[in-house]
């Protein structure tokens, strides 16, 4: 059942391609039906899921031969985690079609290439044959670069080169490693399992396994190859920015965790420092970034640095706390910052047709569009990590399993918090209460900007993206639940410390 | 022991918490629903905490009763999630402190509610400042009857993200923007210290909970072994978390070095700044070291007074002399009361520094009366006088608004500190009395005299320039009396900040021992002691000499606007310092911030230059290359194959049409040729 959300979007895809080229209102019908079949697949899915101790870790397996010569089959399960990043990836497809309701060029088009992205996603999230993992990880790459070169705004030629380039590194270091270990293990399997059960030499997992989760995090935005995700994220138009942000980061870190960290448990206790530095770095360099730019939708795009610095954190703690706070983190995340980048690029770029935060200040957008500055008041303290948000349980619990594992970069963390809050507060007063030129309560100001009202699409996807991490914030017990079942799984408590 | 209060005290935050959801829905014209709402929430839940210190006074009378010194404490825990085995748990704690706080908040904040609906009647934007103030009692009252570090925290982030929201409720002022942040981020650095004596905490304890049955962090078995492990330079464990959390208190308490935004928040409405920046949540930093005072206290060896609260001690006695320095020189009617609110917080950090824990809640509680009443007196004088906050333009307003001045009278002598029938001055004598008894150093004694006499001499002024004196203003001259909603208010909590003082006298010390437990008898000669009397006295000295000075500097004579202040003239220099606030904050925008913006302005041309420069480099090398690989290929492959297209091309006109040279058309087949694979695969 579970080969539905990949099948459903990319049906769906296919579906858009053959549709005749005038037929915008049903394009995003289909858009709409298909992310929202994926969507309901994963909920299914969540509940039927089987969270009682004892139980298999994977569930819903399906296993076919695929190239039997070489060892490959089409092999999918779903683990807890797996079952959570389904949907994150089906909220944000859902919400990505809704916030592209409007899209004027090419609609078709458009989302056959979101679709496509979307079931990628989905497959890799899915896959337990490494080579089928790799398949699905190489078909989200390209429709980026369509995607952002097509239909993107700012500097968007660039923006899609380096996001491409920096992706293709980043898989081209996971194929080596993939394809070294597959021959140095010699048993001809491309399975998980099978590949993941093996004692590897010292020698070759002290480099196999820095290639391999540097490739992945080059796509998880890993300080310091980060520099795709933020030009990438402002040149896309805001379905691409949210995918991109809230699925296809999480894609490198989910590869990290299922693949790199299990395969090579010497290399990993011998690098997991470096790369947790690399993460903390992230986090307070993300935020400092955050702090200098003028352009609202470079400050979110680097807060997901920082953010995603924290994921990175969380996984090499090698703790069930800290790699659980990853995975939440991972799914907390992905849905706040899909909601900023919806505000930013929608309901505010669309509208105004800026992004300089100067300029903005001088809208009294506040006053203009009152349910995009509630929203955006909302995302922002959810970004902070205040309580009651899903970031706050996240980062929380990443914060208490890195001070048990690795006390000293704490010190590199913390600044970071504090600096997220100051670029945060600044983005979201600049952009909507800024300076009102009328003063006083803005009762003699006449000429209000008249805006497109929020549109019903735009308000049903905000609503929703809130409410999960409203929900997440104030009730993590199922979300964690998901989680803790996945350490019932041979991999995953082999990463246990 | 399980009491039946204890079941319904998650009415106390819940109630306030409820009516900030129902005003969040509400369209703005619903003005009357959401003052209804924010003020019957509050009263209900005044009543609540009422029944809950009833009980607690009961249970602990008959507690006492029996000789042990115990204090009521009931407590309830919840899990909130479960993570494997393990649960999260969090709690509600019902203690005297708890109670005493829950009455204190609940009823000076139904107050302040009422009055806000005078002061704000004429806002278009009344609705969503009672939600905010809803959000915020919420947030206080959750915080104050937390039994976990945890819940505590999230609650003490909740009521800074109120009082952000409240201090910029006026966003249409930039200083009001700026003050708003200022404080969130301010509070915020502190914050980080509290976070990770949190976390700390947690993996030193195995748990947040205050109390938990003998498992909890705050009961004699996590404490001995956080107090016998040492740390990095030989300090024990708990003297390193105290020391954290302490940051935290600092940062929310408005101590130095982290008091500069208490002064800007007066941006906000001033009922906000009563009962957020005076009453209830600026002495949550208190309040959390007052909680956590087992651990702050926790002694091994041959120590007597624990390291951390010395360093409380410290710091409170140098806030309470140097920001009643500042307030000397300010002329900003809120200002003044600002500063004053950081020297007194001071001095409740003092007195739990020295050991006087309900010495300390105490004054907690009476500052929170008397300066929410000066506050709101105030606001008062501020709506009455069309929004004009400078004291040299005002004068004469005792005339024009006679209850105001009464009540702001009451309000100015208890915090001045006027013997016997104030509650100011029994609580600051019993200040005054745990800092003479302090082992360690006699000189925060005598700094905290030096407090008292610039307390009173700066109230003095104050009140020499806005009741007496000729009218310096048109406002002035205009001002008008406030009406019921705003003087009623003010007349309770008049009369609380005198009647607290019947219940902590040295000869009926009952406030005392409700907090740390004991028997309360009626002795009349203590007063006769001949300790309590020298230091009555010496207050009283004190005191006597800041009025005196007070009236001789600037009650015998009128002083116009344009004349200089009589300090400024006398030490030119030194008033320009304190009215300059000893420059910190210009000291702050010189280095904090001025290197802040340089690493984020070097971290940003870093990423765009550097970062950036290695791609834009690796594609000039890719481009390099592929010019090579491009003529071979035009020449060797492409020219085939491109007649072979033709050929194809011409033979099919549906494929022609698909091949309208669009890149995107190309690859949208390419891709579902893919789909369709996988499809395949999957069916197989």
């Amino acid at each position: 059942m579970i080969a539905w959300t990949f099948l459903s979007a990319f049906a769906g895809a296919f579906l858009l391609l053959l549709l005749p080229g005038r037929c915008h209102g049903l394009a995003r019908v289909v858009a709409l039906v298909s992310a929202l079949a994926g969507l309901a697949v994963a909920v299914v899915v969540a509940f039927q899921y089987d969270q009682r101790p004892g139980a298999q870790a994977y569930q819903f397996m399906v296993l076919k031969e695929w190239v039997p010569s070489l060892g490959i089959d089409f092999s999918i399960g779903a683990d807890g985690i797996s079952v959570l990043m389904l949907l994150l990836t089906g909220i944000i497809a859902v919400t990505g079609v809704l916030f592209s309701w409007n899209i004027g060029q090419e609609p078709k088009r458009f989302f056959a290439l979101f679709l496509v992205i979307i079931g990628g996603a989905y497959g890799v999230f899915l896959s337990l044959d490494l080579f089928l993992f790799l398949v699905f990880y190489e078909v989200v790459i390209l429709p980026k670069y369509l995607l952002i070169a097509g239909w993107g705004s700012t500097n968007r030629e660039y923006g899609a080169m380096k996001l491409t380039l920096y992706s293709i590194v980043g898989s081209a270091l996971v194929l080596v490693a993939v394809m070294a270990t597959y021959v140095v293990s010699g048993i001809g399997s491309f399975s998980i399992f099978e590949l993941g059960s093996l004692p590897y030499s010292k020698g070759f997992q002290m480099w196999a396994f820095p290639v391999m989760f540097l490739g992945f995090g080059v796509l998880a935005g890993l300080w310091p190859f980060h520099t795709w995700a933020p030009t990438g994220h402002v040149a896309a138009p805001t379905a691409a920015s949210m995918l991109l942000a809230g699925v296809v980061m999480k894609l490198g870190a989910y590869g990290a965790l299922r693949v790199a960290m299990p395969f090579f448990p010497y290399g990993l206790e011998q690098w997991r420092f470096f790369f947790g530095a690399l993460a903390a770095v992230g986090i307070l360099y993300g935020a400092l970034v955050a702090l200098a730019q003028k352009d609202l939708k470079f400050v979110i795009g680097y807060s997901s640095i920082s953010h995603m610095g924290f994921v990175m954190l969380g996984l090499v703690t090698l703790s069930a706390v800290g790699i659980t706070g990853a995975v939440l983190q991972m799914f907390s995340h992905g849905i706040i910052a899909a909601l900023l980048f919806a505000v930013v690029g929608r309901m505010i770029y669309e509208r105004t047709h800026t992004r300089e935060l100067a300029v903005l200040a001088r809208l009294g957008l506040g006053k203009a569009l009152p349910f995009a500055a509630v929203t955006f008041v909302l995302a922002c303290a959810a970004s902070m990590g205040l309580p009651g948000f899903s970031g706050f349980v996240a980062e929380v619990t990443v914060l208490l399993g890195a001070w048990v594992a690795m006390p000293s970069l704490l010190w590199v963390v913390v600044p970071g918090i504090v600096l997220t809050v100051a670029f945060t507060l600044k983005a979201l007063q600049l952009s909507f209460f800024g300076k009102d030129k009328a003063g006083e309560g803005g009762q003699a100001r006449e000429e209000v900007h008249l805006y497109e009202p929020i549109t019903m699409p735009e308000k049903i996807a905000a609503v929703l993206l809130l409410a999960t991490t409203v929900c997440m914030g104030l009730m993590p017990t199922p979300f964690l639940n998901l989680v803790v079942a996945s350490f019932q799984g041979d991999l995953m408590r082999s990463l246990l410390r | 022991m399980d009491n039946p209060i204890l079941s319904y005290l998650w009415l106390v935050p819940v109630l306030p918490l409820v009516s900030a959801a129902i005003i969040a829905v509400c369209p703005q014209p619903c003005r009357r629903l959401a003052a209804t709402l924010t003020i019957g929430s509050m009263i209900a839940s005044f009543f609540v905490a009422l029944a809950a210190f009833l009980t607690v006074l009961g249970v602990g009378g008959s507690a006492g009763g029996h000789g042990g010194g115990e204090v009521f404490r009931g407590f309830f825990n919840f899990e909130w999630f479960r993570f494997g085995g393990e649960a999260l748990r969090l709690g509600l704690l019902l203690d005297p402190l708890t109670a005493a706080m829950l009455v204190m908040v609940t009823f000076v904040g139904s107050l302040i509610c009422i009055f806000s609906v005078g002061y704000m009647s004429h806002d278009k934007n009344f609705t969503r400042f009672f939600g905010f103030l809803s959000l915020f009692s919420a947030a206080m009252l959750g915080l104050v009857i937390a039994n976990s570090l945890l819940l505590l925290f999230m609650c003490w982030e909740l009521v800074g993200l109120a009082s952000y929201l409240l201090i910029g409720f006026w966003y249409h002022k930039p200083s009001a923007v700026v003050a708003a942040q200022k404080a969130f981020i301010t509070t915020r650095i502190g914050d980080l210290g509290f976070f990770l004596g949190m976390v700390w905490l947690s993996s030193e304890a195995g748990t947040l909970l205050f109390y938990d049955g003998g498992n909890g962090l705050l009961e004699q078995s996590a404490l001995t072994k956080m107090a016998t492990g040492l740390t990095v330079g030989g300090m024990a464990v708990s003297t390193v978390i105290s020391l954290l959390l302490f940051c935290g208190a600092a940062g929310k308490s408005g101590q130095f070095p982290l008091h500069v935004w208490l002064p800007d928040a007066m941006e906000g409405p001033t009922p906000v700044s009563a009962l957020i920046h005076a009453a209830t949540m600026v002495a949550a930093g208190v309040f959390l070291v007052a909680r956590v005072y087992p651990l702050f206290s926790v002694v091994v060896g041959p120590e007597t007074v624990s390291a951390a609260l010395q360093v409380v001690a410290w710091t409170g006695a140098f806030t309470a002399v140097f920001a009643a320095c500042i307030a000397v020189a300010q002329n900003d009617i809120k200002r003044i009361l600002a500063y004053s609110t950081v020297s007194q917080l001071g001095y409740m950090m003092l007195c739990l520094g020295v050991g006087g824990l309900a010495g300390a809640i105490f004054h907690l509680i009476a500052h929170a009366f008397f300066k929410a009443l000066l506050f709101l007196g105030a606001g008062s004088v501020i709506h009455g006088c069309h929004e004009e906050q400078d004291i040299r333009r005002m004068g004469d307003l005792r005339h024009r608004m006679p209850v105001t001045f009464v009540v702001y009278g009451i309000g100015m002598m208890a915090l001045s500190g006027f013997p016997f029938f104030f509650s100011g001055f029994w609580s600051k004598e019993e200040i005054l009395h745990w800092t003479h008894g302090w082992p360690v150093s006699q000189v925060p004694f005598y700094m905290a005299l030096g407090g008292a006499f610039l307390t009173a001499f700066y109230m003095t002024r104050q009140m020499f320039f806005v009741f007496f004196g000729k009218k310096h203003s048109k406002e002035a001259a205009g001002a008008h009396e406030s009406p019921a909603v705003m003087t009623v208010p003010l007349a309770l909590l008049a009369a609380g900040a005198v009647l607290l003082s019947l219940v902590a006298t040295p000869a009926w010390p009952w406030f005392h021992h409700f907090i740390e437990g004991g028997e309360t008898h009626f002795d009349f000669s203590v007063f006769f002691v001949f300790g309590n009397l020298a230091l009555m006295g010496a207050s009283i000295l004190v005191v006597g000499a800041g009025v005196g000075i007070g009236w001789f500097l600037y009650g015998r004579k009128d002083l116009p606007e344009a004349v200089a202040d009589p300090l400024d003239r006398a030490a030119h220099p030194v008033f320009q310092v304190l009215q300059n606030r000893f420059y910190v904050d210009e000291f702050y925008a010189a280095t904090v911030f001025r290197v802040l913006r340089g690493a984020a302005e070097v971290a940003a041309f870093f990423d765009r230059f550097v970062w950036g420069g290695i791609v834009l480099f690796a594609r000039g090398v890719a481009r390099f290359f592929s010019v090579f690989a491009d003529v071979y290929d035009r020449h060797l492959f492409n020219d085939g194959f491109d007649s072979g297209c033709e050929a194809f091309r011409d033979s099919g006109g549906f494929l022609s049409r698909l091949q309208n040279g669009k890149i995107q058309s190309y690859l949208g087949v390419a891709g579902a040729g893919v789909v369709l694979l996988i499809l395949i695969i999957a069916w197989i």
